[in-house]
């Protein structure tokens, strides 16, 4: 029997990582939208299961409404990229450095 | 119940329906001419609405079953957030247009971040809070971003995007865990959950996720990296705009998510707050002192200031909310000023950020680096000026909350961070001989520059009736 112990920890794994994605990646800025987005989506199964371990919809609303705002978020963000692709010629982590911190 | 409901939340939708319809308008006629116009419009009509909000007198209303609160708090931060943003647009116009960034999606860029502002302090509800919040950073991460061209703004954009959507998902996760482990999502309903007896580890989990996403909206140490950056590589009106609203409206939310959802658990997350804001007073004081470039250099002392305001609600009271709007009201008005002095400084047209560029400025302009010496003063917190008061209220409320420690750390680190403040008095004052600043004669950001410094002297008579308002915002939140 799957019960709401196993959906909470799928959805705890892929939230990790997602935050390790997001931190250990120094390869590829696109690789950094996809990590944010596993985040999101773990966050969306969460709240799917509690909906149905409880027995009440807020939960499913509220997951149409992140879902929304991730493709937003997903568009603001490569937009955003392709404006620096366009001035510094790379997407590269490590080349996200022209100002330090 | 909807009419009702919707004459609630008038003011959002004035605003909204206002950028949406002048976007329209812009796209199809002459687009960036209008851009100048949209800008004068919208802070008009921010000014409008901030005069609408303040005189619609006392009670709660609340709408959509609870999602949306209406009370004192709320029209205490809408109105400050309202009357800087209008002031940060009337201030950026000149700036904008003399470098060709006048672009019309920024004052509407900028009215929709101010929407989700409102949004976020009237939020009853996770999930209006995160629609509010989300509105609010994805129209930021644009405006970072708005000097296309410029490899430093689109890199600010990027990694205030990055860094902002792991915040939202930070927030995110506590937000389902709350849901969860609480049943509900309304504000209202969670504080019931707590209390009777204990709050379950997984809503403890769920309020540190959630106190961690807000902790980087309001840029508090551990969570404050991109602070800086985004300070330095944004164009300075963005900057100025950063440094005020965002700042007011994500305190504002932090306050109505602790007091409103939690405020039954004060002793749970009391000592949480009180350790960011420890962090954020010393790292704020301490890292500055290196910064030669002032953009980054008000960055840290945001980040330092913000520890402070966090000061008043880690004291868990009525009091403490009041320190807290006090002091951000303040802060908002000497950020303001002292961005309007930033962006007046420029060498052969170009803007110039650096300090040891102000060297002896006091013997050009006299009249302006003493209104700028009156506004470091009081963001250092020496005695005479405005700025010493909101820390004396947030000091008090860390005192009477049972926060001792905390309230010597803070004097401690206020003392650090003079330092750096006083080291700009000392360049424009005392500095050697250098490449003169331009000669800026731009009435609108004088006119800023020496109403928000007058405000910092004369304020201090009775602060303008703001402590009346911020004692029924406070009790509205508080109970």
């Amino acid at each position: 029997m799957i019960g709401l112990e196993h959906y909470l920890t799928v959805a705890a794994t892929l939230f990790v990582i997602g935050i390790f994605g997001l931190f250990l990646n120094r390869k590829n800025v696109i690789i950094l939208l996809m990590s944010i987005e596993l985040m999101l989506l773990a966050v969306n199964i969460n709240l799917v299961a509690f909906s149905s371990f409880l027995g009440d919809l807020v939960g499913q609303v509220f997951t149409l409404f992140v879902l929304t705002v991730a493709a937003a978020e997903a568009a603001i963000g490569l937009a955003i990229l392709v404006c620096f692709f366009r001035n510094r010629g790379t997407i590269d982590v490590e080349d996200v450095n022209m100002m330090k911190g | 119940m909807i009419q009702a409901d919707l004459t609630i939340i008038l003011p959002e939708i004035i605003l909204a329906v206002f950028a949406m319809l002048a976007l329209l308008v812009a796209v199809y006629s002459v687009k960036d001419g209008l851009a100048s116009v949209l800008v004068w419009a919208t802070s008009a009509l921010m000014l409008v609405l901030a005069v609408f909000i303040a005189s619609k007198g006392m009670g709660t209303n609340i709408a959509f079953g609870g999602m949306y609160v209406d009370d004192g708090f709320s029209r205490f931060s809408k109105v400050a957030i309202l009357v800087s943003a209008a002031a940060v647009l009337l201030m950026s116009r000149e700036y904008m247009a003399r470098r060709g960034l006048l672009r019309f999606e920024y004052p509407l860029l900028i009215a929709l971040s101010v929407v989700g502002m409102m949004m976020m302090v009237s939020a009853g509800d996770l999930m209006s809070l995160y629609m509010g919040l989300e509105l609010q950073s994805l129209a930021l991460y644009v405006v970072a971003a708005l000097r296309r061209d410029s490899v430093k703004s689109t890199e600010a954009g990027l990694k205030y995007f990055v860094l902002g959507a792991l915040s939202s998902g930070l927030l995110l996760y506590g937000a389902s865990l709350v849901y969860g482990f609480a049943g509900t999502t309304l504000f209202s309903g969670i504080i019931q959950t707590t209390h009777h007896g204990e709050v379950s580890l997984g809503l403890l989990f769920g309020l540190i996720f959630l106190i961690s996403g807000l902790a980087f909206k309001v840029s508090a140490v551990p969570f404050h990296m991109w602070t800086p950056d985004v300070y330095e590589g944004s164009p300075t009106p963005v900057t100025a705009f950063f440094a005020t609203a965002p700042k007011m409206a994500a305190m504002g939310l932090f306050a109505r998510v602790l007091h409103d959802a939690f405020g039954a658990a004060v002793a749970d997350w009391q000592q949480v707050i009180a350790l960011l804001s420890v962090l954020s007073m010393f790292l704020g004081a301490v890292a500055a002192i290196g910064q030669r470039d002032i953009k980054r250099l008000m960055a840290y002392s945001s980040i330092a200031h913000m520890g402070f305001a966090m000061m008043g609600l880690a004291a868990g009271t009525a009091f403490g909310v009041q320190a807290m709007l006090i002091y951000m009201a303040i802060y908002v008005t000497m950020n303001v000023g002292t961005f309007a002095f930033v962006l007046m400084m420029e060498k052969d047209g170009q803007p110039v950020t650096d300090i040891a560029s102000l060297n002896l400025y006091a013997r050009r302009e006299p009249g302006k680096a003493l209104a700028m010496l009156v506004l470091l003063f009081s963001l250092a917190g020496v005695p005479p000026m405005l700025g010493f008061f909101g820390k004396f209220y947030v000091l008090r409320a860390a005192y009477e909350g049972g926060l001792a420690w905390l309230a010597v750390a803070g004097v401690v680190a206020s003392v650090i961070g003079a330092f750096y403040y006083l080291r700009i008095v000392f360049y424009m004052y005392f500095g050697e001989e250098g490449e003169e600043l331009d000669k800026n004669r731009s009435p609108v950001l004088w006119g800023f520059l020496m109403a928000s410094a007058a405000v910092m002297l004369v304020g201090i008579v009775n602060m303008f009736g703001v402590e009346g308002a911020a004692v029924a915002a406070a009790v509205t939140l508080v109970n």
